[in-house]
């Protein structure tokens, strides 16, 4: 579940499946905008069946995308930290987000 | 000006139990005055100074609160921290909107499309936006900021009431909530639930002033400016009330039952979802029997996957690691189902019903399997065929279910097999239980006493023969029981019985160890094992 890849020269990408109870809600949303948001690089995600990628840092973006259970959420980043942003990314979804994080 | 004349009581919902007498206070929002709008670059800094002191309102509000609470604004502090969100709001006040304008049209939009979202959980969410829309508006028109100042133990009385306005009033004294809408399963309805803040809602229209208000949270009054005789009856019903719950919880509260030093399990029935509210159903051991035949009479047609899903989905969430046992479809007998149940038979209770219909429907059958082998992911459920006769008819629901089950995986969608029992309640499998190779056996006791006496349940002429502790009916439990205990397989029964503290005793002696009922029965349940005391089991 937990792989990164080199896309490109910049780009980082990374899948993981959802396993919250009740989908991309409100608490996994804020957690994962806050997560990325401390990193520097430019952070996308989508569900693996959208087309569009949206920003990882907006909440109410993240919110609107309604990610359902079981859904593979697909993580792209790009920038100096985007390696480590995409591992700590599929990380907090893989243990659904802990309270700690 | 004492009224001694008693007024009109006001009826609504309730939303959280509990009694509240104390003055009367009227909370509603006094419409903000119309605030005069600058250039492009004066209203850009008053919408970022009113989110900023927005956002340290909040912040101070989920500190003081914590837990559930803090959680519940997070959410709000994260939107107001979110440029994606605000870009377009500042891109309408450099194009000439007002601030306030601009703004609320942004929050107005958000509202609408959660508030129209498929799912109970983003609905919850539209009044949190209302919250955060009408604090920063407050905040940009001047309006009142502080937090409004309500006496301890007030009943506070408004439109509706959002969370962080709930956090502000101090409720240390106690007092209560009437909301003239409003909803049970709003946030601000936990909170005050959590808190064991009365709350009613939906009581319509309270429009007379009055100093002091009667709040009861069991029936869902408000009786405003009381005269001594109302006072008498509600201060009688707030002891009795406290009284019961607290001999109940105590009880309940207790880690397990247990009788001769074996620990008894008390599960419960649920015949929807909202039966998981009640107030005492936190404290079972798991759900011994979630009927589904709700779902049958919900709407026109019947229910489509994505609908069962949700309501087994939001039940095992509910449990967490507690077993769930599910029943598929008990249509017919006494509960007929248009389009689905079979017209016209001349003794429904011995006709095509319970797993014989699904059995003889395998589209609606087939629909239900998939929603419960999908809902089988997450929780731990085990699913019950009801009205089973012979093995058969197991291996065939369990062939079925399989297929199903290989079916989905072969989608792609994640599903499981649960474990598979039966319900023991025709006299043929009770008496050749040996014969069924199910994981568990449940034992539906009302049917099993109704064909065991051949007597019509729903007939009351019949009610003394029909007694569930005729030795016949004793017999066959108890049969099912020790086969149970010889081959390792549990068994539970999950009729009427179970909640009744006289056959208890009874049950216990059969060799039953897990009783199932409904929830209003938990603590009286557990109470009468409780009573039996040391006396120890006597098998």
């Amino acid at each position: 579940m937990l792989e990164t890849s080199e896309a490109n020269g910049q780009d980082f990408t990374g899948s993981v499946r959802l396993i919250h109870a009740v989908g991309m809600h409100a608490r996994p949303a804020v957690k994962l905008t806050k997560l990325a948001k401390k990193f520097k690089a430019h952070i996308s995600i989508r569900a693996s069946d959208a087309v569009e990628w949206i920003n990882a840092k907006s909440v109410a973006k993240v919110m609107a995308l309604r990610v359902a259970r079981d859904s593979i959420i697909e993580i792209k980043a790009s920038g100096e930290d985007a390696e480590s942003a995409v591992a700590a990314l599929v990380d907090l979804v893989a243990t659904d987000f802990p309270d700690s994080g | 000006m004492r009224a001694d004349i008693a007024r009109q009581a006001y009826r609504g919902r309730t939303a959280s139990i509990g009694f509240a007498h104390g003055p009367f206070v009227r909370v509603d929002a006094e419409p903000c005055g119309q605030r005069a709008t600058g250039t492009p670059e004066d209203e850009k800094l008053a919408l970022r100074a009113a989110l900023e002191s927005a956002g340290r309102q909040i912040a101070l509000l989920a500190n003081a609160a914590g837990g559930e609470a803090a959680q519940i604004l997070e959410f709000q502090v994260a939107l107001l921290d979110d440029e994606d969100f605000l870009d377009p709001v500042f891109a309408a006040i450099a194009a000439g909107a007002p601030a306030d304008a601009a703004w609320s049209s942004a929050l107005d939009e958000q509202i609408a499309d959660y508030s129209s979202a498929p799912d109970e959980y983003l609905q919850a969410r539209s009044s949190d936006l209302v919250d955060l829309r009408d604090r920063v508006l407050r905040t940009l028109r001047g309006g009142a900021i502080a937090a409004p100042r309500v006496p301890g133990g007030a009943v506070i009385c408004a439109e509706d009431l959002p969370p962080s306005r709930f956090l502000e009033i101090d409720w240390s004294s106690g007092g209560g909530v009437a909301l003239l809408r409003g909803s049970p399963t709003s946030h601000v309805a936990l909170l005050a639930r959590s808190r064991g803040i009365p709350m009613v809602v939906q009581l319509g229209s309270v429009v007379e002033p009055a100093r002091a208000a009667l709040l009861d949270g069991e029936r869902a009054t408000l009786e405003l400016d009381p005269n001594s005789e109302q006072i008498d009856v509600f201060e009688r019903r707030r002891e009795a009330h406290r009284k019961s719950r607290a001999a109940a919880h105590a009880i309940l509260r207790r880690p397990a039952a247990s009788w001769g030093g074996e620990k008894i399990r008390l599960l419960i029935n649920v015949q929807r979802v909202q039966d998981l509210e009640h107030a005492d159903a936190q404290y079972a051991d798991g759900i011994g029997l979630m009927r589904t035949e709700f779902l049958l009479g919900e709407k026109a047609g019947l229910p489509d996957e994505e609908t069962q899903y949700l309501a087994y989905d939001a039940v095992l969430r509910w449990a967490g690691k507690r077993p769930v046992t599910i029943r598929t479809f008990d249509a017919g007998g006494d509960k007929p189902v248009p389009g689905f149940t079979q017209d016209g038979e001349a003794n429904p209770f011995l006709g095509v019903r319970g797993l014989r219909l699904c059995l003889a429907r395998p589209d609606v059958f087939a629909v239900q399997l998939r929603a419960l082998g999908r809902a089988a992911m997450h929780g731990n459920l085990k699913v019950m065929f009801p009205m089973v006769t012979a093995p058969d008819e197991l291996e065939a629901a369990r062939k079925i279910f399989a297929d199903i089950v290989d079916k989905l995986q072969a989608e792609g969608t994640p599903a499981a097999l649960p474990e598979l029992g039966i319900m023991v309640e025709v006299p043929a499998a009770a008496l050749t239980i040996e014969r069924f190779k199910a994981a568990f056996f449940s034992i539906g006791s009302n049917d099993l006493a109704q064909y065991v006496t051949a007597c019509d349940r729903t007939n009351g002429a019949l009610g003394k023969l029909l007694d569930p502790l005729q030795p016949a009916v004793l017999e066959l439990i108890g049969r099912t029981v020790q086969y149970g205990k010889r081959a390792g397989v549990s068994v539970s029964l999950c009729g009427e019985m179970a909640g009744d503290p006289r056959c208890v005793p009874a049950l216990l002696s059969c060799g039953l160890r897990e009783l199932s009922v409904n929830p209003s029965a938990l603590a009286q349940v557990k109470q009468a094992i409780d009573g039996l005391g040391s006396g120890g089991a006597r098998d």
